[in-house]
């Protein structure tokens, strides 16, 4: 056996007498990427902190090479070459992309004055090395999220980082970019790098993952090598429990058509879209970033002007020139960005579902209290929330509960129209298929679901009809029965 | 992923600590008052409270209004010139001086009043406008407002001070209610409905919603537009009221009133723990935090500290409760 880059054993932690990691293991050999996989409370982010010397262990062991290590805060993990590059990214949007690789250590001339012609030099080197199609000199906000990512990546390699952990890089790119950081992983793989890979899709680990390490509860549960596993048992190992299936999809579409859309235009060059879509259907709009999909459904629920077009709903022709219309026509839409445009995250839980649902929940001017309780309660336990009390924060709660707050948000105002935008981004596998149950649920009992998803297997698992989009235009309309993967991405692309 | 503590394992001294953050201002103003107690014998006087609550009450009554305004992100700067221009335009109503720059005065003093609270709404509903409509930074619409409503005080009053106001204008800042000034009665007042309405309205609800997440408010149905400019408008007109009382209590408008009004505004809303950041914040915390500031200038000058003094004590005090709030803020 080859001497692993990285190798952990026995990682303990607690907060405040509770173990959020009991016996983390974990082995990573050179020129491998290696899937970390857990729901959310696995323990993943503990260990990811530890490992990164952002939070000191309570016992255990970790080599680096063989040695065993200990580092106090992430600048010496990454001397030792570990390099994280996070979900979320932090680049100085204003600065170039050399000086974000170089920033800190800029490299100088006389006087202190930045030595800009061998900084853009050495990144402009460093990026043509990796084939990434990024010029140095171009400001950061210029940037695509999926080249931040590359210019993340190539800032790892400027330290001569030899592990390079990825916490959930998909879940801000489309299919082509993500392919596009796929083509770079395995430039990294082929140079002798390990790779963590932490991700919540399925699809993806299978792709490029070589091995996994699954933690259920802070426990190591199992690991081995991605050729060895079927999908299924990764999903049991990871839930800890068998999942039937993985989607839920007991809806039948009706022939009445609800909501009927002709030659609408959106912001962003959408233009002509017409669709119908009956009772009881799961409408999907698949395609890339940039088709058009989301600029669709603020459209419709009246976040941009009217720009032409006609939606009619019931047969009969209505505007939708605000929110407020939109949900007082029983539209509802979640949001792809749960904690920028899906919840106050400062405030509490009552206060979150109660939201878009204030006029019915008052008498006159003053709010119905009692009635705000409820209402809240109903929500939890329609959707199983995980808290303690509906006065919580819900920024204390997990990625999926938290998707489940804004859905009690929406299912609050008794919606007829549900536009869902990437609803299960960021949520783990067992809360993902409570997110399918609600939407099979809803499409049964008589509701209208629009559904944008990236994931071709939710798209594939839970639609009855799909819409392709390509350049702001409908490029395609295919039917549960002729649906494929092959088909979607023929159109899309 | 943050892990938060679990209940059972709390200890007495995280307790206390939980209850330190939470009412930690309140703690401070109680343990001040005894303090002082103990070291002036006046401090403790009903005269003398009841001085420090009417000293308090139009910082108190502005602070209020700015609570508004900071739990929606915002911040209103032009709150002591409002203060002025309202004084003065209402003032000029109820004069019996025969230099009245208003002729057929004095009109009944609800005119006067009216005009007055009119005044100071609408320079709150230009601000409001500006912020809401343009986009433009509130500190920049306000600062504007603040220079432009202290030229129009000058040029509508010629840069002299309004005297000679009606007795039955000057009522309302001189008389007393069962013992008690009318500027605390209407402190008290106004404290009550904006406690009602920012904990128990719609509107409340959906001013916490748009300075808690302005993209979730919008998407969740609540105008946004609507709700900043109403901010402004009672911040607006509450400075106008206390135009008036200012007044009235002086018994002459000047056009120099209310220099500076707004940092002591601004500092009791930040000592009350109103995040700056919007969506957090009560405005009974706003109130501690303006009686706070009332009692030390109360207790320094019984103790006779001298005032500048008194200015470095409230500079220090309000860059600690925001120190503190931090604390609290990286702790939760």
């Amino acid at each position: 056996m080859t001497e692993a880059l990285l190798e952990v054993r026995g990682l303990r932690k607690s907060f405040g007498g509770v173990a959020a990691l009991r016996d983390g293991r974990f082995r990573l050999e050179p020129g491998s990427v290696h899937a970390l996989c857990g729901g959310n409370g696995a323990g993943k982010s503990t260990f990811l902190t530890i490992v990164m010397g952002i939070q000191q262990r309570d016992a255990g062991t970790i080599l680096r090479n063989g040695k065993e290590v200990s580092f106090v805060g992430p600048s010496e993990a990454l001397a030792a070459g570990i390099s994280i590059i996070e979900q979320e990214l932090n680049p100085v949007p204003a600065m170039s992309v050399a000086e974000n690789i170089f920033l800190g250590r800029e490299p100088l001339a006389r006087f202190g004055r930045i030595n800009f012609a061998s900084m853009n030099a050495a990144a402009q080197a460093l990026l043509d090395s990796l084939r990434f199609q990024i010029k140095a000199t171009t400001p950061m906000m210029d940037l695509t999220v999926a080249e931040v990512q590359l210019v993340e990546i190539a800032k790892a390699l400027s330290y001569d980082a030899e592990v390079i952990i990825m916490d959930e890089p998909t879940s801000a790119l489309g299919e082509a970019e993500a392919d596009q950081l796929f083509a770079a992983i395995k430039t990294l793989k082929d140079r002798g790098k390990g790779i963590v890979y932490v991700s919540h899709r399925l699809s993806e680990i299978f792709n490029i993952a070589d091995s996994y390490t699954v933690f259920r509860d802070g426990q190591f549960v199992g690991d081995g090598k991605i050729a060895d596993v079927r999908r299924e048992d990764l999903i049991q190992m990871i839930v800890g429990r068998p999942l039937a299936e993985e989607f839920v999809k007991e809806n039948q579409p009706g022939a009445e058509v609800v909501l009927s859309v002709r030659g609408l235009n959106a912001q962003h060059g959408v233009r002509d879209i017409s669709f119908d879509i009956h009772r009881g259907e799961i409408l999907a709009f698949y395609g890339l970033m940039g088709s058009g999909r989301s600029e669709i459904f603020e459209r419709l629920f009246g976040l941009t002007p009217d720009l032409g077009g006609e939606i009619r709903l019931d047969g009969q022709s209505i505007r939708l020139s605000s929110p407020a219309e939109a949900i007082a026509r029983g539209f509802a839409f979640v949001t792809e960005d749960r904690k920028g445009s899906g919840l106050v995250l400062a405030a509490d839980v009552r206060a979150n579902v109660c939201m878009a649902s204030l006029g019915a929940l008052s008498m006159g001017l003053a709010m119905n209290t009692r009635r705000e309780a409820s209402a809240a309660q109903a929500m939890i336990e329609k959707f199983g929330i995980k808290t303690a009390s509906d006065r919580l924060e819900v920024s204390g709660l997990s990625g999926g509960n938290q998707q489940k707050v804004v859905l009690g948000k929406w299912f609050l105002t008794q919606p007829r129209v549900l536009l869902l935008d990437e609803p299960t981004r960021g949520v783990d596998v067992g809360a993902k298929r409570e997110i399918y149950r609600v939407m099979s649920d809803f499409a049964r009992e008589g509701g209208v679901v629009i559904l944008v998803s990236s994931e071709i297997d939710e798209v594939l698992g839970m639609a009855d009809r799909v819409i392709v989009l390509r350049g702001g235009q409908v490029s395609g309309e295919i039917d549960r029965t002729g649906l494929s993967a092959e088909k979607l991405v023929h159109l899309a692309a | 992923m943050i892990q938060s503590k679990p209940v059972a394992s709390r200890s007495a001294s995280d307790l206390a600590a939980a209850y330190g953050r939470k009412y930690g201002i309140l703690i401070a103003l109680i343990v001040v008052c005894v303090f002082l107690t103990f070291a002036n014998e006046y401090f403790l006087t009903g005269r003398n409270l009841l001085n420090v609550l009417r000293q308090t009450s139009i910082n108190g009554i502005l602070a209020i209004g700015m609570t508004f305004v900071i739990l929606t992100r915002g911040i209103d700067l032009s709150v002591g010139s409002v203060v002025a221009l309202a004084g003065v335009v209402s003032a000029s109503l109820a004069t019996s001086s025969v230099n009245a720059m208003v002729p057929g005065g004095p009109y009944p003093t609800v005119v006067a009043f009216g005009v007055g609270i009119l005044v100071g709404m609408a320079c709150g509903a230009i601000s409001g406008w500006v912020v809401s409509r343009f986009n433009v930074p509130a500190f920049v619409a306000t600062l504007g407002m603040l220079s432009a409503a202290r030229g129009m005080t000058l040029l509508y009053a010629g840069g002299k001070p309004v005297p000679e106001l009606t007795d039955e204008y000057r009522w309302i800042g001189t008389a007393d209610v069962l013992g008690i000034p009318m500027p605390v009665v209407a402190f008290a007042v106004i404290f009550l409905v904006a406690f009602w309405v920012l904990s128990a309205t719609r509107f409340g609800r959906h001013v916490y919603a748009v300075g808690g997440n302005p993209h979730a408010a919008k998407v969740s149905g609540i105008s946004i537009s609507r709700i900043r400019l109403l901010v402004y408008v009672i911040s607006g007109g509450l400075a106008g009221f206390s135009g008036m009382l200012l007044a009235a209590r002086t018994g002459s408008a000047l056009t120099q009133a209310g220099i500076a009004y707004e940092l002591d505004a601004i500092a009791a809303v930040v000592i009350g723990g109103t995040s700056l950041g919007g969506g957090i914040g009560k405005v009974t915390g706003t109130v501690i935090g303006a009686l706070l500031i009332g009692v030390m200038n109360n207790g320094l000058d019984l103790m006779g500290v001298e005032s500048y003094y008194q200015q470095v004590i409230k500079g220090a005090l309000i860059v600690a409760a925001v120190m503190l709030d931090q604390a609290r803020h990286r702790e939760a």
